[in-house]
């Protein structure tokens, strides 16, 4: 029993925390009545997507695995790689001050996920904005008013 | 110059845009004639892109010029297939770009720079979407596309659109994520995002029993078919279209949903193989059996209406299911159909919406029985209006009648008779729908010339109105689309070998030598 704790849980936490914001994020988008809730789900959605590339870029535990920030004494190695961690592998054969990428997180994911960052919050800009105007056309931000009203339009209003 | 065009294609309306919300606030007037040209720009970038590919094969392109270190540049690649897409884009694009001429200040008045700036980054949006080769960029391109139609949908004045919108802005949300996380299992199990090395590493590392791309699998599938409004999943798309102001809805209808469309194919056969997606997961049945649901559920629904505009947005979800089950007919035929039917239905769906547009503008009402006496008053619209219903219904020489045909000829060859019965059912009921409005359009009684109609605006016109005759700026475009659909019928047999360059007779796969693969840093 600790055994399967320990595999499918423990060591795969990082899963377990993003699937569970993500059903919390989806139930509040797809069951809430108020908007503005539905809007709180869809962050919680999204973020935990980030959560789960971020917690991609993590290489093992120990000390020696840090954050992807080069220090200047290697600067005739980081001329010799233009920012690619393949050159700097085989940079490693002859320069004594090489990089060596199992010694640091991987970047890719947090860059990545700083565009996703940004297409969030255009969503949610675009979203509380379309919220703004539903308010102004319905007077409520409640969905099954917001249905009620609908009904009562004239049917041939577009 | 001329090795940047796949760039080109791209930077040229997303400058316009810049340069449109900049001086737009300005003068507005600047919007229209600033989004013709990059359009025209784009599109003949497109033209002179899909000649060169069909001579001289495949382009991939590097931005920066990142190329020198194999998996690290983002790529734009370009092969007959998304050429012919792009050029569909840029066109549908330019001709709608012309229409709104006249409609963009009536639909959404004093927001016509605001207009012109969302239109012009969501052609950025799907023409990228058309031409990346990178997984993430891919994405982020969809989100461009997504979040500009959001914007242009929730533009118009109808109440019931801003609804529809936030409805949208939700789904389209959830399908964009999935898509998103799907990328991300990817990235774990290959390393790379890069869609042909991540094909190339699935293959040498004998990655194709690892659940994780599985998983990649099912969510990537999921996502894109929230996008384009597959059937189960299509419950956003015919009140966000109809609602939204007609030049929006002309623009949205005819290729949002083709796009995505071509995303799946992309990822199907580019990502993950085409051994892999058929013989592996061996769910052709499956999804064909979903595809037949769609035409028909889409169709029955059509017949259900009584708006024309919403109609034909049930129109659209039957015509997602021809595509989708095409694809996943496993047969060189109903995958050669598919693309085909991405094109010519871009057409066909364009030239309807535009004259639904035409017909919600003079007569200031959705309603089919209130297109009396169309055929006398608006001659060339409502004609043009019969090409495109002719090419839904698949008659010749439109190019619906030859994408049908090879659909049909896939469908036969692979042994799922359910869709082929589908589809002919489905034609049926496009008969039934349109010849139902020719019947109203040509002996319907005529509404009284005059009375105050009320309007998108919810205004009711003082004066009367006088139902002629479209205007040039409007009907030039329309009469133009209806040419357009009988050309690519008539070249029917040029454009499947344009397709066949990049899908070989006989086969169902994107040969690994068409696509300029380079092996995958691991």
């Amino acid at each position: 029993m600790q055994e399967f704790l320990q595999q499918t849980i423990v060591a795969n936490f990082n899963y377990w925390i993003y699937v569970t914001l993500m059903m919390i994020g989806l139930y509040a988008m797809i069951s809430k009545n108020n908007l503005i809730k539905k809007l709180i789900g869809m962050s919680i959605f999204q973020t935990a997507i980030i959560l789960f590339y971020v917690s991609l870029s993590v290489k093992g535990t120990t000390d020696e695995v840090s954050i992807p920030i080069i220090h200047h004494h290697q600067e005739e190695a980081e001329h010799a790689d233009h920012g690619g961690e393949k050159k700097g592998a085989a940079a490693a054969h002859h320069e004594p001050h090489a990089i060596d990428p199992t010694k640091y997180a991987n970047p890719l994911p947090h860059v990545l996920m700083l565009t996703a960052i940004v297409v969030g919050v255009a969503i949610l800009g675009v979203a509380l904005a379309v919220s703004q105007l539903l308010y102004k056309d319905y007077g409520t931000l409640e969905e099954s008013e917001i249905l009620a009203a609908i009904k009562e339009l004239p049917s041939d209003h577009g | 110059m001329a090795e940047h065009l796949p760039v080109i294609v791209l930077l040229v309306p997303l400058f316009a845009a810049l340069i449109n919300a900049l001086a737009g606030s300005a003068d507005e007037r600047v919007g229209f004639p600033l989004t013709v040209a990059a359009l025209t720009a784009s599109l003949a970038s497109a033209v002179v892109l899909l000649l060169h590919v069909v001579a001289e094969g495949p382009i991939s392109y590097f931005l920066g010029g990142w190329d020198q270190i194999s998996g690290i540049g983002i790529e734009l690649r370009i092969d007959t297939l998304n050429g012919l897409v792009l050029v569909t884009v840029a066109a549908v694009g330019l001709l709608t770009a012309i229409y709104s001429c006249q409609r963009v200040p009536e639909d959404t008045p004093g927001r016509v720079a605001n207009f012109y700036t969302l239109y012009l980054l969501l052609c950025t949006g799907l023409m990228g979407m058309t031409v990346t080769a990178d997984a993430f960029n891919l994405f982020v391109l969809i989100e461009i596309a997504s979040l500009t139609s959001y914007g242009l949908i929730a533009m118009g004045s109808s109440k019931r659109g801003t609804y529809a919108a936030f409805n949208y802005i939700i789904m389209g949300t959830i399908g964009a994520s999935f898509y998103l996380l799907g990328v991300g299992y990817l990235y774990i199990a290959t390393g790379t995002l890069d869609m042909s090395d991540i094909h190339a590493t699935i293959i040498t590392e004998g990655l194709s029993d690892s659940p994780s791309i599985l998983v990649a699998f099912v969510l990537i599938t999921i996502g894109v078919w929230i996008k384009m409004a597959f059937f189960p999943l299509y419950g956003w798309l015919p009140n966000a279209y109809t609602f939204a102001p007609s030049t929006t809805s002309a623009i949205l209808a005819p290729l949002m949903t083709k796009v995505s469309i071509y995303v799946m194919i992309r990822i199907m056969l580019t990502v993950f193989g085409s051994e892999y997606v058929f013989e592996q997961l061996g769910w052709s049945r499956l999804i064909v059996a979903l595809a037949t649901i769609a035409i028909v559920a889409g169709s029955v629904l059509a017949l259900a209406q009584k708006k024309l505009k919403k109609m034909l947005c049930y129109l659209i979800v039957a015509e997602v299911g021809y595509m989708v089950g095409g694809v996943w007919l496993a047969d060189h035929n109903g995958l050669v159909g598919s693309v085909y039917h991405i094109i010519s239905d871009a057409f066909m769906t364009l030239c309807l919406f535009l004259a639904a547009g035409i017909f919600f503008r003079r007569l200031g009402s959705h309603y089919i029985d209130e297109l009396g006496g169309m055929f006398s008053k608006m001659p060339v619209t409502m004609a043009a209006f019969a090409v495109g219903a002719l090419a839904m219904i698949g008659i010749p020489p439109t190019c619906g009648f030859f994408s049908k045909w090879y659909l049909i000829q896939g469908g036969i060859a692979s042994g799922h008779w359910e869709y082929v019965v589908a589809l002919l059912f489905s034609s049926l009921v496009n008969a039934v729908l349109f010849f139902r409005i020719f019947e109203v359009a040509l002996f319907g009684s005529k509404p009284a010339e005059g009375h105050g109609h009320s309007d998108d605006h919810g205004n009711d016109h003082a004066e009367p109105v006088k139902i002629d005759e479209a205007r040039p700026a409007t009907l030039i475009p329309l009469v133009a689309t209806a040419a357009i659909i009988i050309l690519l019928g008539v070249f029917n047999g040029k454009i499947i070998d344009i397709i066949q360059l990049t899908i070989p007779a006989g086969s169902i796969e994107i040969p690994a030598g068409t696509m300029s693969g380079h092996a995958a840093p691991k």
